[in-house]
């Protein structure tokens, strides 16, 4: 209701006031109500609180990788063999599109531990299977657009921007790892 | 009108009260339950977080025998006052069938926050079978679908009497005041000192019956509190709003004339 | 109508190609609306936006309801319990049906008093009638999708309501049903024309809207606009009302919303459906309950549908059962007492349908019944002919200009000071 009616007079600026206070006061609580309506799409508890995985690393050899699901997203558990590592290692930082030493990314060097989604566009790189191509830098390799991932699962060609990400994860003993 | 709306309504219905005393006590034939002073009552009602706690040991001690809550999680817990790694700690008490693994075969592992509060059987049909036919409910909702709510929880727990001269009890039936038809399949549940509450508070009949009953409205409407304390705030921003525009209706139409 | 005259040029440039401000200056500004129009009004409004609330709230749960007989009941716990405000949105939802139905039965009733369903609103009317229907259906499906024991035991009595049609009764309950009973078909489908029917009251109330704007409003006095006196621009005099009105309502609202928001409901819809046990008490909404009890008072099992279905219909043929060239009751001293006891017969009606139908309830609802059609079938065409009106003002400027108390004409206060 803007100032667009036949009151004129003494009222005015009493009038004003009141049209100012209501019409804030009315947009304050549409936008209350708005914001609950968003939120409620957020994640709900339960989801939140499915936001751990327990993983056993005992049957896993070297050179071999298995595929986890952490908060519905594939997590990429390797045990990366010796020549493996010694490849991720002794990458120069400065031939990396997103630098990061080896050493950053895992807590222990044998285990390797990646969320398995390419930081382009959300597909699931290629390369936890003997069978799969695993790229031109023996890591991951993604089909969408064709990134390639290290042995480290740093981005070292195609569109990706960023390293596959390593999720928040602890060793509760020598076999079993914690994710979340 | 709506004053007269609801006069009429309210004049209507005291009358056909009057008129037919018999009517509405002839249906249930039970004593309505006493009404508690709660402390989540009222505009500003909160749960009492100590009695909350209490309430979940009687659960978890007396009733989580017979009596499952599929809707409650541990992760709950933390809401009635339990830390993170104290609620933690509880969950993995229970034991969760999980699975199939790797083998196809389910599993034991000790229960997560994210886990379900674990069901005393796999199923209703263990249920009746283990409680000579009765099937003791689903805990979860229990202080919402009864009428009286948590008032009726705690009446019905106190309320085992020697039956009436005459009155015919079923094997396996108990008089109880207050439960439809006064009989019961469940014995009565609690006895003094049953559990030894660790605030030291003593365990009697009575305070185990309010405070599980607490509990068990805590489980039925976990969000009460967040519900109390949004509405206080947005009956008072209505209330200023409509004076504002009450005011303002009254200068716009002061033109009118 | 004048083309208004618009300051800001990107106004001008939208308006030139398509003419939203123009519609909405001639609808808002210029409509001309009946100077002494009451707080009765307001419930118009009031029920287009309860519509809007339904249909946003609803939109938003049905992106965390399962429609499936073994996850219904689940999910919207978890709603309730787990989804941010998820409890907030679900209470809104299920006391916003109990409040829409308030407001449009004001509504309604306003409507009954003041004779607005008279030439030339009996279109108007009609389209009133076939929302509400509209909304009892919508209603009833909702009410069917918690899927605790009052959803499926009240699903299983209404649709088996269609069993009494003879010959083919049998088999339209089963194509109700999609199966032998109430089951995961009839959910699907409930829940799928739940969320299509709102869109379809969104097009008959602007059908309503129109029908409404074509002659303009209805009321107190009953007497068209005779001239510039009687009539004041809705903007900014009605928008400001409604908001107002507004603002009250939504507080009682939300005190029901946030204090008591299982008052309306019934405690049985918190157990799971279970197709093996029925409520000892089974019971409508309230707000079915007056149709409810004349569907009880008739003994024979398909009189007793048609009866209710004609309840409603009644409504539909009103304008031509109701002669009398006056509209408002406000000049009609008999019917101004049988109106009242309409309401009191509606409300004894409601009353009757909570009850067991046992011993007095039933001798009670049967009265109450027969009073019902008595009111329309029998009553209204004789007061048409027998009842002397008293006679009306010259025009609505007069009275309101002459009374005293300025005031009065904001018409403030009981409908009626009689």
């Amino acid at each position: 209701m803007a100032a667009t009616a036949d009151g004129a007079g003494d009222g005015v600026t009493r009038r004003d006031f009141l049209e100012y206070a209501a019409g804030g006061m009315g947009a304050v609580g549409a936008a209350a109500a708005g914001w609950a309506l968003i939120d409620n799409m957020n994640p709900a508890a339960d989801t939140l609180a499915l936001s751990t995985t327990e993983v056993d690393l005992e049957p896993i050899e070297p050179g071999q990788s298995i595929t986890v699901v952490w908060q519905k997203k594939p997590v990429f558990v390797r045990r990366r063999t010796e020549a493996e590592i010694r490849q991720a290692e002794e990458t120069p930082l400065d031939a990396l599109p997103d630098p990061m030493a080896d050493v950053d990314r895992v807590q222990k060097a044998e285990w390797l531990v990646l969320v398995g989604v390419c930081t382009h566009l959300g597909c699931i790189p290629l390369g936890q299977k003997d069978t799969d191509e695993k790229g031109e830098y023996g890591g991951w390799f993604c089909p969408c657009h064709g990134s390639h991932y290290d042995t480290s699962g740093r981005i070292r060609k195609g569109p990706a921007p960023g390293n596959l990400a390593v999720p928040p994860y602890q060793f509760l003993d020598d076999t079993r790892i914690l994710i979340g | 009108m709506r004053n007269r709306l609801f006069g009429a309504a309210l004049a209507t219905a005291l009358g056909f009260a009057l008129l037919l005393p018999g009517a509405a006590s002839a249906a249930g034939g039970n004593t309505p339950p006493p009404e508690q002073e709660w402390s989540f009552n009222g505009v500003f009602g909160a749960f009492d977080r100590a009695a909350l706690q209490r309430g979940y040991q009687v659960y978890r001690e007396v009733c989580a025998g017979c009596h499952a809550m599929r809707l409650v999680f541990y992760r709950n817990l933390m809401q009635i006052g339990f830390s993170e790694a104290a609620a933690r700690a509880e969950a993995a008490n229970a034991f969760i069938v999980d699975g199939p693994d790797e083998e196809g075969e389910m599993f034991e592992r000790p229960g997560k926050l994210s886990d379900r509060f674990v069901s005393p059987f796999p199923n209703d049909n263990a249920a009746k079978a283990a409680n000579g036919g009765a099937l003791p409910p689903d805990l979860s909702l229990i202080a919402k679908n009864q009428a009286a709510g948590p008032d009726y929880i705690a009446a019905l727990l106190t309320g085992y009497v020697d039956p009436p001269e005459g009155f015919e009890l079923g094997e396996l039936q108990h008089y109880n005041l207050y439960f439809a038809g006064n009989r019961i399949s469940m014995a009565p549940p609690l006895s003094d000192d049953l559990v030894e509450y660790a605030d030291g508070t003593p365990a009697t009949v009575e305070q185990m019956a309010l405070d599980v009953s607490h509990f068990l409205m805590f489980a039925a409407e976990p969000q009460l509190e967040d519900r109390h304390r949004l509405g206080v705030k947005v009956i008072l921003f209505l209330l200023v709003l409509t004076g504002i525009l009450y005011a303002l209706k009254r200068k716009v139409w002061s033109g009118a004339h | 109508m004048a083309a208004p005259k618009f300051d800001n040029p990107i106004v001008r440039w939208i308006d030139y190609r398509l003419p939203v401000f123009t519609f909405l200056h001639h609808e808002m500004h210029e409509y001309p609306t009946p100077r002494n129009l009451n707080y009765w009004w307001n419930f118009g409004s009031l029920a287009g936006f309860m519509l809007v609330v339904m249909i946003v709230t609803g939109i938003v749960l049905a992106m965390n309801y399962t429609p499936h007989v073994d996850h219904a009941f689940d999910s919207v716990e978890r709603i309730r319990r787990d989804v941010p405000f998820g409890w907030l949105v679900q209470f809104i939802h299920m006391n916003g049906a109990s409040f829409f139905f308030i407001v449009v039965y004001i509504h309604i009733f306003r409507g009954l008093y003041y004779g607005s369903y008279k030439s030339p609103r009996e279109i108007l009317w009609i389209l009133g009638v076939v929302i509400m229907l509209l909304m009892m259906a919508t209603a009833f499906m909702g009410y069917v999708l918690p899927w605790g024991q009052m959803s499926f035991w009240g699903a299983t009595v209404i649709t088996n309501l269609f069993s009494a049609i003879p010959w083919v009764g049998e088999a339209i309950v089963s194509w109700l049903w999609g199966g032998f009973a109430v089951d995961n078909a009839t959910l699907n489908r409930f829940y799928s024309l739940h969320y299509l029917l709102p869109f379809v009251i969104v097009g008959v109330v602007a059908l309503h809207v129109v029908a409404l704007h074509r002659h303009g409003s209805n009321n107190p006095l009953g007497i068209e606009i005779r001239g510039k006196q009687d009539s004041i621009p809705f903007h900014p005099y009605y928008t400001i009302k409604d908001f107002f009105g507004l603002g009250a309502f939504l507080t009682i609202f939300c005190v029901f919303v946030f204090f008591a928001p299982d008052y309306l409901g019934h405690p049985d819809n918190y157990v799971p459906a279970n197709p093996l046990v029925t409520p000892a008490h089974i019971v409508p909404e309230w707000y079915f309950l007056p149709f409810y009890a004349i569907l009880r008072a008739v003994p024979d099992k398909l009189l007793g549908v048609v009866a209710m279905f004609a309840a409603i219909a009644v409504l539909f043929i009103l304008p031509w059962l109701d002669r009398s060239p006056v509209r408002s009751a406000r000049f009609r001293p008999i019917y101004k007492q049988v109106f009242w006891l309409l309401v009191i017969d509606c409300l004894v009606l409601g009353y009757i349908g909570s009850k067991p139908a046992e011993g007095w309830y039933i001798h009670i609802g049967r009265l109450a019944t027969i009073y019902y059609f008595a009111h329309f079938l029998v009553i209204l065409p004789l007061l048409s002919v027998f009842e002397r009106p008293q006679p009306l003002p010259l025009s609505i400027g007069e009275p309101v200009l002459r009374a005293p108390p300025p005031r009065e004409a904001e018409g403030d206060g009981a409908m009626e000071r009689a």
